[in-house]
This record gives structure tokens, sequence and C-alpha cells, in this order.
């Protein structure tokens, strides 16, 4: 995956942390996914189609994911709290069009979110697609940030297109 | 003032809510998408209407279309993820008064919102 798209999603992850839950992160060595994936409890998914296509997924252990809705919403978010889902949609999204607004030259289009609770789960992708994932710190705890994005015609097709 | 808060996320229509209590205004109603808030808007257009770009059943740049097409004077900020020059310019477009981007601080959406109040209260009264 180009670098370029790695390092928007990691600005936008520092941006969107900060800002909305004033929350420095830390990130770690961005990594392919191999086999021994991370098994989580809230997944929190951002679909892209247009000029590129793939997804960016959010995962939090149910601790991490309850610390980091609670600072974002100003009030105690549990996973039992009737806006769980909706607080870590809602930050994934935004992780996702911080990056976006980043990719110069590609028209994407970025899905509603959607989120996956259940406890140890993983999220299957396509093996076509090469995905990284990308550990973050932060004082509510860990969380990993997994990102797949192929671009659905050549470059230079995009290019061009750009400039009609 | 009566300030129509359309989003489909629950908790920035609650993050909003609390910056309009602390700006003094609580007369307040919520849509979770498009048609929702269409319908209220049909029924008792607001004062006020803070709208997101992407939702399901109908999205915000089609409702400030359709609220253009018959209001021309209520002040609408678009409040979104989408960052990109083309996106805003098309909001403009629409009709939108003011543009805000997720994320955003509590400071800079109560800043947005007395702005564009200010501008709409000041268009008012010279008229």
């Amino acid at each position: 995956m180009d670098v370029r798209y790695i390092n928007a999603f990691i600005g936008s992850i520092c941006k969107t942390f900060e800002t909305m839950c004033r929350m420095p992160v830390t990130v770690g060595k961005p990594e392919k996914k191999g086999n021994n994936e991370p098994k989580t409890d809230v997944s929190s998914i951002i679909g892209f189609s247009g000029d590129a296509a793939g997804s960016v997924i959010l995962h939090f252990s149910f601790d991490t994911a309850a610390k980091i809705a609670t600072s974002f919403a100003g009030i105690e978010i549990t996973p039992k709290h009737p806006d769980f889902a909706d607080a870590l949609g809602e930050l994934a999204n935004m992780v996702a069009g911080g990056a976006k607004c980043q990719f110069q030259g590609l028209n994407i289009s970025v899905s509603l979110p959607n989120v996956i609770v259940g406890s140890n789960h993983n999220v299957s992708a396509s093996k076509n697609s090469p995905r990284v994932i990308i550990p973050c710190s932060t004082e509510a705890g860990t969380f990993h940030v997994e990102i797949g994005m192929v671009l659905t015609q050549p470059a230079e097709a995009i290019r061009l297109g750009a400039q009609m | 003032m009566n300030i129509l808060l359309v989003d489909d996320s629950r908790t920035i229509r609650n993050i909003q809510k609390n910056v309009l209590k602390q700006l003094g205004h609580t007369d307040i109603v919520e849509a979770e998408d498009g048609v929702i808030a269409y319908a209220i808007f049909s029924k008792q257009p607001p004062d006020l209407m803070l709208v997101d770009w992407n939702m399901p059943n109908m999205d915000g740049i089609t409702l400030i279309r359709k609220v253009r097409e018959t209001n021309k004077t209520i002040p609408i900020i678009m409040c979104t993820t989408e960052a990109e020059k083309s996106r805003v310019l098309e909001a403009i477009k629409a009709g939108v008064n003011n543009y805000i981007v997720k994320p955003f601080t509590v400071e800079s959406l109560g800043e947005k919102i007395s702005q564009t109040m200010a501008k709409a209260t000041g268009a008012a009264a010279a008229s």
C-alpha cells in the first residue's frame, strides 16, 4: 500500500482522537496483516468506493472502547449503553473522512459506519488486497487500526480523469 | 429560537446540543436523517439548521437543496467529515451559510453557530 495513504490515516487518527477525545495517540510501527491478527471485541468499519476501494477498521477491547467512547461523548458510555456503537462508529467515520481529504486527485466515497460488537472476534477481508495494521496507544489503552485500500483503475487513468 | 439538528449519530447530536445549551439555546429538535428533517421543516421551519452530509435515507446535501427550493433565509450550517474543497463548494452552491469539518472542538462549533446566528440576525434587521 502506498505509504502516503498510511500516513494520511495516521495523521487523521491523531487529529480525531486529540480533538474529539482530548486524548493524544502514540502510533506504533504499521505492519502487514498476517495470520496472527489481533482478536478484538469491537470493530468500527468504514468502507471506501470510487477511485479506490477498501476499508478502515478500528479494533478495540471492550475496556478501551468504553473509555474512548466516554471521552468522546462526554458522558459515561459502557458497552451496554445504547450509544456505545454509535460513538465508536462516528469516530471511525471521522478517521476515514480526515484521511480521505488528503488523497489528492482521488474521487472516493465513504460508507456509513458499521460496528461489530462481540467478544474476541476477528474481521476477515479479501486476501487480494494488502492490509496494514497500525497499533495505537492512548491513556485509555491500546487499539489497532486496520487499513486496506487499492486503486480501482491505474493511477495514470485517475490522474488524467481528474484533469478533465 | 428553534434549532434543528440533523445527524444520524446520536452522540454527535448530544455534543451539539450541549454546545447550544452552553450558548443559551434550549429549543432544539433532532432528526436522524434528511427525510425526518424535511418533514419537521415542512411542518414548522426552524430558525437554524445544523446538517450532516452522509446519512441514510436522504443525505444532507439533498435535504439542503430541497429546503432552499422554498426557503432561502433559514441559516444552515453543514457539519460533516467531508473536507475536500470540491465538497465545500458543492455545499455552498446548494445554499449552506457556514461549514464545519468533523472532528471539531466544542469551541469552534460554538463560534460557527454564534457567527452564523449573528449574520442571520444582522441580515434580518437590515431588511
